[in-house]
């Protein structure tokens, strides 16, 4: 009898030791990845995966200052040209493979040469590089580059094996091999990608989870649902409408951060013929309607208030913000008197194409709304996202409803967008002055010197308004009660250093 | 039956004393009765819907977004304050429309091609059916979706799309019927007197494959109903701010918690649309079926 | 039988081949450019230029079919755009998952459809009659996504019995998996024991009929066994020949459950597929499916003709 107590009394003390130690953290994902490779992936779920998966060169703080991870130091030589960056002295990735600046060339090489990679434009000031020695490498630059060490804050930093990479070739994502928190361990389309503690990762002792699990739940009121239920730790992009819910919930909580893009309005100014029309060919038509929507009441019907009202690529907190131009009251007055100045005070119309998803139609209704008030008569077409962006890119529109993720760099959320020539510039929007100010702006380091020059960008975009901007989306986690350390970072990434989870 | 043919029996396939007993047992069967009551007050309601007492369907109100039900709003109000009932009034012109051009595509493009392939037989027959049986490996909705995808989201588009997916089984409906009447005694005698193609086709033939294909064509306008709801529930239908009680479900599901009501009526709504023509159809099929158990 | 089989194959080929091409020209008419998405945000004309070339995106049509055929009769059905994942293999994937929605949901219809419809036949005209039929009616009425919504809210959010989504695997824990199963595979079976019921009845009423059930009752065997041994054993014939149709029901069914439900499923895949423009699933998919559908039918036909040889060909 009393070895059988003993025993019972072993058994459970093994069972629940065994419990205490095998922490899993689940997280909610809106969406499912795409292909797993840094350098071909393009979604924004697939970075919440990187920030466990792949460290970076360099990383960011909550304020978008540049931060230390592979590289520990860098150094711009006089003219902005050339790049020395000093690394992390006895990192390995995964496979046991040593993190050296010979792997950084060979990530430098597979970012900016592969056929696949989708990270090109964004190295595409990176001429050469020279491996000085282990821990130093030094890249030169066609141009001076002001954007590039932003690059390395995010996929284009992410530093992957090169024997794994060398071996799998563009097969990669299948099993991703780099250098952060967690292994790669299984992964079941559309179902769950499960990660596991990397025992030899440099900064061990931040790390609290043995595995952390992502499940892909499109459905927010789902994956809330299962939130409750304890079927998972945490959630990302909680719907701004269950806000108010999980407030009132004692066994949850909420952390919140302005993310770094925007949604807007882009308007067919010079793309094709589909550009000859009132609203493509008068700024004064598109400033009618920027003054027609009540951007505060937007914001409370469709997002209970919780994101942020925007009238410029960057949100009103952020230091890129040109302060000069607040954001603006709704003015249907104005609005009007700008119709008849341009010889529309009868009304006019206008076509907007938007996603064929509940939120964004959402938006556009209760801006259609708004604008009929002040004469702007707009009627909706309803597209696939792969037909909106078809059409977008190849003129077939007057104007879309479309967004941008942002960019830590202010270069990132403008010059591809307003320089003639762009590369995503569907409005074909095109003015040498802005051309010559945003160019400028990328060459040179000193941050005073570019937001002078933003600032100027900015004005005139206030004028010429190509882009209508509506609002920044805010990301919203959820979590349950006992996760704890957790900070929100304006990028929207899940950062697991010093997240814990008591029991 | 007598070597001379009546040519009375001829002209008229359908005896009198047949045609007031299917009306006889239709009216006499509570099932069909019932089903009829319903389809008939929807069809009112959307017909009625500009003439009734409520909002307009695209009226938002700030001020009232997802009040529960109330005096103001019976049915409350939806995501950007318009009033629910209104929206489900209107939508019910969607949900018909949708549900009886679907069906009157499917039957118009499949009842010629199945009673050609029943007719004709041979190589006709041969190239109809395999054609048919294709269309019919993929499941109904996954057809419905890409074509509406082609097409573009609309309900335009999704009525053709969901017309085009069930003309197969009206191919195959018309078909089997044509060949069965095909061997009747009375076609037999009918063509040794002479008669033409046409006629046949006019006299005999169609006269008594409508009755099985007017069940079907009930019974399909509630599936494409339900089809149309589906593929605005995926955001291939009707567009907003136009209501449709698919769309409206596809918004609702955001909330379910907070607003409830905005699931629960569209969805009833379907439920009893859909019952409607199902009990409607079913009691077709028992009033003019012969074979009466 | 043998000659039969082998002759609806042989007519099943070029079905098949009808189908790929229907399917494949229709995806490649889908207005929306897959690689433009694909590409990525930034949209870098090198990348969408390599990807084009890689996928072949600029091959003429017909030329794309050939490949696309010549490597499926080898096994290879292509790699999905999205993820890179080979088509076969995710298919592979996905299967058991919606075979284990569908199983039981079968399961769950043949419990309800089948004594509703014994029970309707036999007390045929009565209240009985009248309640199954209603029920029956309604499961069919019901849009399944609506039951889907309905049900989550009730079972998953105000009362906390089961969970709302995912998916377990039976292999890992079947408990678990049973239990994220049950409300899709509910949504899913009530819809098809309405026309399992209905087929049921209309079996038995035709049965009860028949001359050797007045036999045995004129033997004077109790009613209960002349139900069951006789009367419901004959009846199951038809019906089981209906389920192997109920097949494309289910996958059709499954498609909006598997959305309310995140279940990663084939219904799932396709829907995604069809989005997301990768043309390599949906065709796989589509290729796989009619295959399966037209077995079917092949087997329903072969299983009818053995269980009922008074039925004429064609």
């Amino acid at each position: 009898m009393q070895t059988l107590k003993t025993l019972g009394l072993a058994a459970l003390l093994a069972a629940t030791s065994g419990l205490v130690h095998a922490q899993d953290l689940r997280i909610g994902l809106q969406e499912d990845p795409d292909v797993l490779d840094p350098d071909q992936s393009r979604t924004f779920v697939g970075r919440i995966v990187y920030a466990s998966l792949c460290d970076k060169l360099v990383d960011i703080t909550p304020q978008l200052e540049i931060i230390p991870m592979l590289a520990t130091g860098w150094e711009w030589n006089a003219d902005g040209t050339e790049l020395t960056m000093t690394l992390r002295d006895g990192v390995v990735f995964h496979d046991g493979e040593p993190f050296n600046a010979e792997a950084v060339a060979y990530n430098l090489n597979r970012s900016k040469n592969f056929e696949l990679s989708r990270r090109k434009s964004e190295v595409s000031s990176v001429e050469s590089w020279e491996v000085v020695d282990d821990t130093t490498i030094k890249i030169s630059l066609a141009a001076p580059d002001a954007t590039l060490i932003a690059q390395f804050a995010d996929r284009a930093g992410m530093m992957l094996s090169p024997k794994a990479a060398e071996e799998a070739g563009e097969k990669f994502g299948l099993n991703p091999v780099c250098a952060g928190p967690f292994t790669f361990k299984e992964r079941i389309q559309q179902d769950r990608i499960v990660l596991e503690k990397f025992a030899d990762y440099y900064r061990a002792d931040e790390i609290n989870f043995d595995s952390v699990t992502f499940l892909p739940i499109p459905d927010t009121t789902v994956r809330l649902a299962n939130l409750r239920a304890g079927d998972l730790d945490m959630l990302e992009r909680l719907a701004a409408t269950d806000v108010p819910s999980v407030m009132s919930d004692d066994g949850l909580t909420m952390e919140k951060a302005t993310s770094l893009g925007y949604q807007g309005i882009t308007v067919n100014v010079g793309n094709g013929d589909r550009a000859n029309t009132p609203i493509g060919t008068d700024s004064r038509v598109r400033r009618a309607l920027s003054l027609a929507i009540d951007r505060a009441a937007l914001n409370q019907v469709v997002f209970e208030g919780a994101f942020a009202a925007g009238n410029q690529p960057y949100p009103p907190d952020s230091p890129w913000f040109n302060t000069a131009f607040p954001v603006p009251e709704r003015d249907v007055e104005a609005a009007k008197a700008l119709l008849a100045d341009a010889g529309f005070a009868d009304g006019v119309d206008v076509e907007v194409q938007v996603a064929n998803n509940p939120v964004q139609t959402q938006v556009m209704q209760v801006v259609q709304a708004m604008a009929a008030e002040a004469g702007i008569n707009i009627s909706l077409t309803a597209k696939e996202f792969a037909t909106l962006l078809s059409d977008q890119s190849a003129g077939d529109y007057m104007a879309s409803q479309i967004g941008w993720s942002g960019r830590v760099d202010p270069d990132g959320n403008i010059h591809q967008f307003m320089t003639t020539g762009g590369g995503i510039n569907d409005s074909k929007y095109s003015n040498p002055e802005v051309d010559t100010l945003l160019n400028e702006a990328r060459l040179s380091n000193d941050t005073a010197d570019r937001k002078e020059k933003y600032d100027a960008a900015l004005a005139i975009l206030q004028e010429d308004s190509p882009i209508v901007y509506l609002y920044h989306q805010v990301w919203i986690w959820a979590l349950d009660n006992n996760v704890l350390g957790f900070v929100p970072y304006p990028d929207g990434m899940i950062r697991l250093h010093g997240v814990s989870m008591t029991e | 039956m007598t070597a001379v043919v009546d040519p009375q029996v001829l002209a008229d396939p359908l005896p009198p004393r047949r045609r007031n007993r299917a009306w006889e047992k239709f009216r006499r069967n509570p099932y069909a009765l019932l089903g009829g009551a319903v389809v008939a007050f929807f069809l009112i309601v959307a017909l009625l819907a500009p003439i009734l007492p409520v909002p307009g369907p695209a009226e938002t109100d700030w001020s009232a977004v997802r009040k529960a039900p109330s005096a103001a709003h019976p049915f409350g109000t939806d995501e950007i304050g318009r009033d629910v009932l209104s929206r489900m009034i209107w939508g019910a012109q969607a949900s018909l429309l949708a549900g009886v051009v679907s069906v009157a595509i499917a039957v118009l493009l499949g009842v010629p091609l199945g009673m050609l392939a029943g007719y004709l037989r041979g190589w006709t027959d041969a190239v109809i059916s395999r054609f048919t049986e294709a269309l019919l490996a993929a499941p109904f909705l996954i057809l419905a979706i890409a074509l509406a995808a082609f097409l573009g989201p609309s309900l335009q588009n999704a009525m053709i799309a969901i017309g085009l997916s069930a003309m197969p089984i009206f191919i195959r409906l018309a078909r089997a019927q044509t060949l069965s009447v095909m061997t009747e005694d009375y076609v037999e005698s009918a063509r040794a007197v002479g008669i033409g193609h046409l006629g046949l086709i006019r006299r005999y033939i169609l006269p008594n494959i409508l009755p099985p294909i007017i069940v079907q064509s009930t019974l399909t306008i509630a599936t494409a109903i339900i089809a149309e709801a589906s593929l605005s529930f995926l955001g291939l239908g009707q567009q907003p701010p136009a209501p449709s009680w698919g769309a409206m479900l596809n918004i609702a599901k955001n909330f379910l918690e907070q607003a409830p009501w905005m699931a629960l009526y569209p969805g009833i709504a379907i439920f009893l649309v859909v019952l409607g023509f199902n009990l409607l159809g079913d009691g077709l099929r028992d009033a003019l079926d012969p074979r009466d158990t | 039988m043998l000659a039969f089989i082998g002759r609806r194959i042989l007519i099943a080929i070029p079905t098949v081949i009808l189908i790929s091409i229907f399917v494949f020209t229709l995806q490649h008419l889908l207005p929306g450019d897959p690689i433009l998405v694909m590409a990525g945000e930034e949209r870098d004309p090198a990348v969408i230029e390599a990807l084009r070339e890689k996928y072949r995106m600029n091959d003429p049509i017909p030329v794309q079919y050939l490949a696309w055929a010549g490597a499926a009769l080898q096994g290879d059905l292509g790699i999905s755009l999205r993820t890179q994942q080979p088509v076969l293999e995710l298919i592979g994937g996905k299967l058991p998952v919606t075979i284990q929605l569908a199983v039981m949901a079968l399961i769950i219809a043949i419990l309800i459809g089948i004594p509703a419809g014994v029970l309707s036949a036999y007390r045929k005209g009565t209240w009985i009659d009248w309640l199954a039929n209603i029920v029956a009616l309604s499961g069919l009425s019901v849009p399944n996504f609506w039951l889907g919504i309905m049900l989550i809210l009730l079972v998953s959010v105000k009362l906390g019995w089961l969970p709302a989504s995912g998916y377990m695997p039976l292999s890992e824990d079947p408990m678990q998996s049973i239990k994220v199963m049950l409300m899709p595979a509910f949504v899913l079976g009530t819809a098809i024991a309405a026309t399992l019921m209905r087929h049921t009845r209309s079996a038995m009423l035709s049965v009860l009929k028949s001359d050797y059930v007045r036999t045995a009752r004129a033997k004077g065997l109790r009613e209960r066994v002349v139900l069951v041994k006789h009367a419901l054993r004959n009846a199951l014939v038809p019906v089981v020949t209906v389920i192997t149709l109920l097949f494309g029901e289910l996958l059709a069914g499954a498609v909006l459950t598997e959305q309310i439900f995140t279940i990663p499923g084939f219904g799932k895949l396709v829907v995604d597929a069809v989005f997301n423009r990768d043309y390599a699933v949906v065709q796989g998919i589509v290729l796989c499916t009619g295959i399966a559908f037209i077995a079917m039918n092949i087997l329903a036909d072969a299983a009818y003709r053995v269980l009922n040889p008074r039925m004429s060909d064609q």
